[in-house]
């Protein structure tokens, strides 16, 4: 277990920044954090936890900072806000047992990435072994149903179904206890308008950039290379939930059973995805082993990396499925592309993932006080 | 005359605002131009990295700046605080400001909208995006993009401008640099502090100086030493109340206390000196800070218990607290019978109408008791941003001797030539705008005469 001193630290460190800050607001134009900041008087630990989150960490208030290293005031608000924030999903994590146990930083939160990941290819891989004759596990399979003649429909849309429903429940619970955490809701406000702005913001990343001109991804030149990146990702794992989705009204309305043709809708929207994810995955990485280390807590580097590699992982043998899904390496590629989906199913509630839901939860906060603060003014 | 061989076209002495300007602008121009900065990379920038934004006039609402803030208003507003500064130079600059963002946009720099709604309302400045450092980055990226050859920590030591082509002598160990043409863009000298107490005496020892510790006037005094005219006064500066903890350089803008006017200041010996109430608006800073320089060791006390110490944003440094005025003088160093009785008559002068009666000072707005423990205190000193000293130019940007000529190929820009504009006066955004304005004069016409 981490000492609790260094969580103090690093939440005493980013209150002195975010107080400095609040003096200065020369970045307000960047994004919603200042904006929010300057809404507040006192730095709470709720509004820790509510900023740290709102934070898309791209960095160019660290760069156009006239207070960071190696000024005395030693300013670094992008990294202190990240310690505070992966401490977060520490504090908000479900079941509550695991409150503050579970790592999110260093090897050991890469280790338990690893270590999820691997049980859940064991999991598929070590059954079909035992159970799947060698001559079918590694013949050749074609034409309708050639998947499940290797795992049953059932048992992927089972255990599959199982892991993801225990994962959504513990984000849900993760995000209820974080939402909390933020303090109590403004009142009086219109929450669908609130909800609109906040999915627009999720949904075009516009925190990510710099008031127009992209972020600091590297070096204090601006770019949009992050966002970008971070759109393809995105965007990749939506269309091959949609491709999921398509071929179970396949399966299920239309009595078509999988391999589907290349032409095909979730084979397009899979492909596609699939594709998306890879690029996203490796840019994301990519960027942030090149970035200044100036502004980057290094600690979080490997969680944020295993959750991109998992991901990596699981486009490229989606990918690797498809291409060689008439050729004897079929029945391997199918265990451990279903593994690795089974893996990242099971690790959401405890990785890097949860900046998704908690970051969109913080930009929902965000904009309800911005309703809040409109309709004052009106 | 004998033909000199000269280190490059344009050399520019200084790294701020001004200096980038400069340097774009001569480059731009074919020019081959070296920048000397003395500070690091890190620190680069001057006082700029400290700026926010810049008054210019325009006629219509820009893509930056909503309505309108004819020349006419800006001159006017320029005349109010600069009393006798060069009127035929003021309207060139005012004329000169209204595409100046344009071209820095041009060049790199990002710029509020002015339909942004996170601002405040303001018709007569453009807000940089990110702040002074931001535009510092951008304009050095441009300048390097361009070929201009930029030297970090390279203070200048030295102007030769006697015999011929004008060199510089820099850095240790000694260089020297010739140069066609050379523009002087170092600012003013009040990170000298030697110079500051020739102007000061001894209360400049207890000033913090807000922006770059390189600002050291050593150009400026050879300037003025090899005959140019000065301008502006010696003896001023622009100056803010500051929360006396801020660090001796570069404390910028988050260092300002925000609520002196709320409660009562104090001089060392536990005395009221001046109407707290007398400024309440964004001049209060100013007003402060030229209270302070005047009192004893140049360090006062802002005095408020628990009421009044809601009604501001708190400095970024802690309050000091005590349960009592008598031990919260002892924590000051302040004799505590003269606190608690500075504070019990104080108390006592207040009318109904948030005023006070028949005290000297007296406190004519928002004077409330200090009645509520805890107590709390600020320590409050002077932050410099810079001398009001400068050398006169002309409009073509070039420095003039006492009797009118124009020294050959000697240029200025910012701050060092500032007090043609600003007098010792101050008006919010112009200093950045006059760097950018004359730096970009500076740069075209050190270009030219090199290039001629």
């Amino acid at each position: 277990m981490p000492c609790t001193d260094d969580t103090q630290q690093s939440a005493a460190d980013a209150r002195r920044a975010l107080d400095i800050c609040n003096a200065c607001q020369f970045c307000d134009g960047y994004c919603t954090v200042f904006r929010a900041l300057k809404m507040r008087r006192l730095i709470s630990v709720a509004d820790l936890t509510f900023l740290s989150n709102l934070c898309h960490n791209c960095r160019s208030c660290y760069h156009a900072c006239q207070y960071a290293p190696p000024h005395a005031f030693d300013l670094n608000l992008p990294k202190s806000l990240s310690l505070v924030r992966q401490q977060t999903y520490r504090d908000h994590v479900w079941p509550p047992p695991f409150r503050g146990r579970l790592p999110y930083a260093g090897w050991p939160a890469v280790a338990v990435v690893a270590a999820v990941a691997l049980s859940a290819v064991m999991l598929v891989g070590m059954p079909a072994l035992i159970w799947i004759p060698p001559d079918v596990l590694f013949g050749r399979h074609s034409g309708p149903g050639a998947f499940y003649r290797l795992v049953p429909w059932g048992a992927i849309a089972g255990v599959a179904g199982a892991v993801m429903l225990w994962s959504l429940l513990a984000v849900g619970f993760s995000v209820a206890s974080f939402w909390r955490g933020m303090g109590p809701v403004p009142a009086g406000v219109a929450f669908l308008p609130a909800l609109r702005d906040a999915l627009c913001d999720a949904a075009t990343l516009r925190n990510l950039g710099g008031g127009g001109a992209g972020c600091n991804d590297r070096d204090e030149r601006f770019s949009q290379a992050r966002r970008r990146f971070h759109h393809a990702l995105f965007y990749g794992v939506v269309l091959c939930f949609a491709s999921t989705g398509a071929a179970t009204i396949y399966h299920h309305r239309l009595g078509w059973q999988a391999p589907y043709p290349l032409l095909s809708l979730p084979v397009l929207l899979g492909g596609i995805g699939g594709a998306g994810m890879l690029i996203g995955a490796a840019g994301l990485a990519l960027l942030k082993l090149r970035a200044d280390p100036g502004p980057v807590a290094r600690s979080l580097t490997g969680a944020d990396c295993s959750l991109l590699a998992l991901l990596f992982l699981v486009a490229a043998s989606g990918l690797g499925l498809l291409a060689l899904r008439e050729t004897a390496a079929m029945g391997p590629l199918l265990l451990v592309h279903l593994g690795l989906v089974l893996g990242w199913f099971a690790t959401l509630p405890y990785s890097k993932f949860l900046h998704a839901p908690f970051r969109f939860a913080a930009l929902l906060r965000a904009a309800m006080e911005r309703q809040c603060k409109e309709w004052g003014r009106g | 005359m004998t033909r000199v061989s000269c280190d490059c076209d344009v050399l520019v002495v200084g790294g701020g605002n001004a200096a980038l300007c400069a340097a774009i602008a001569a480059r731009r121009a074919g020019a081959s131009v070296l920048l000397l900065e003395a500070a690091t990379k890190a620190l680069r920038g001057g006082n700029a990295r400290h700026s926010r934004n810049m008054r210019v006039m325009h006629d219509a609402p820009t893509p930056w700046i909503r309505g309108r803030y004819p020349a006419d208003d800006y001159r006017s507003d320029l005349r109010r605080v600069a009393g006798a500064a060069d009127d035929g130079l003021t309207a060139l600059f005012v004329d000169a400001s209204a595409d100046i963002v344009d071209w820095l946009a041009g060049n790199g720099v990002r710029f509020h909208s002015g339909t942004d709604e996170v601002l405040p309302h303001s018709r007569k400045t453009a807000f940089f995006l990110g702040g002074g450092k931001a535009l510092v980055n951008a304009l050095y990226d441009t300048a390097g993009r361009l070929g201009v050859i930029i030297r970090y920590d390279s203070t200048v030591r030295a102007l030769h401008l006697r015999d011929g082509a004008p060199a510089v002598t820099v850095g240790e160990p000694n260089l020297t640099i010739r140069t066609r043409a050379l523009v002087v863009a170092s600012g003013g000298f009040q990170a000298n502090p030697g110079w500051m107490r020739q102007q000061w005496g001894g209360g400049a020892d207890g000033f913090t100086i807000r922006g770059t510790p390189h600002a050291t006037g050593i150009p400026l005094k050879a300037l003025l030493g090899d005959g140019a005219e000065p301008v502006g006064a010696a003896n001023r500066c622009h100056m803010v109340a500051v929360d006396g903890r801020a660090p001796q350089f570069d404390g910028g803008i988050v260092t300002r206390l925000d609520g002196i006017v709320q409660g009562i200041v104090v001089d060392r010996v536990g005395r009221r000196f001046a109407d707290e109430g007398a400024v309440v608006g964004s001049k209060r800073y100013t007003a402060w800070g030229e209270l302070v320089a005047r009192c004893p060791g140049a360090i006062a006390f802002s005095i408020f218990d628990a009421v009044i110490g809601e009604r501001f944003r708190p400095s970024i440094f802690p309050a000091i607290r005590a349960d009592g005025v008598g031990e919260l003088a002892s924590v000051l160093g302040i004799a505590s019978p003269a606190l608690e009785a500075t504070v019990t008559a104080f108390n006592a002068a207040i009318t109904g109408g948030d005023a006070t009666a028949g005290i000297h000072p007296p406190k004519t707005q928002l004077a409330v008791p200090i009645a509520v423990p805890p107590f709390g205190a600020y320590p409050v000193r002077v932050g410099v941003t810079s001398t009001c000293l400068g050398v006169r130019i002309d409009g073509r940007a070039r420095v003039l001797r006492r009797d009118g000529s124009a020294f050959d190929g000697v240029y200025a820009a910012g701050v060092v030539m500032a007090p043609n504009i600003l007098g010792s006066g101050y008006l919010a955004g112009s200093a950045m705008a006059i760097g950018a304005v004359f730096g970009r004069i500076a740069g075209l016409e050190a270009a030219a005469h090199a290039l001629h």
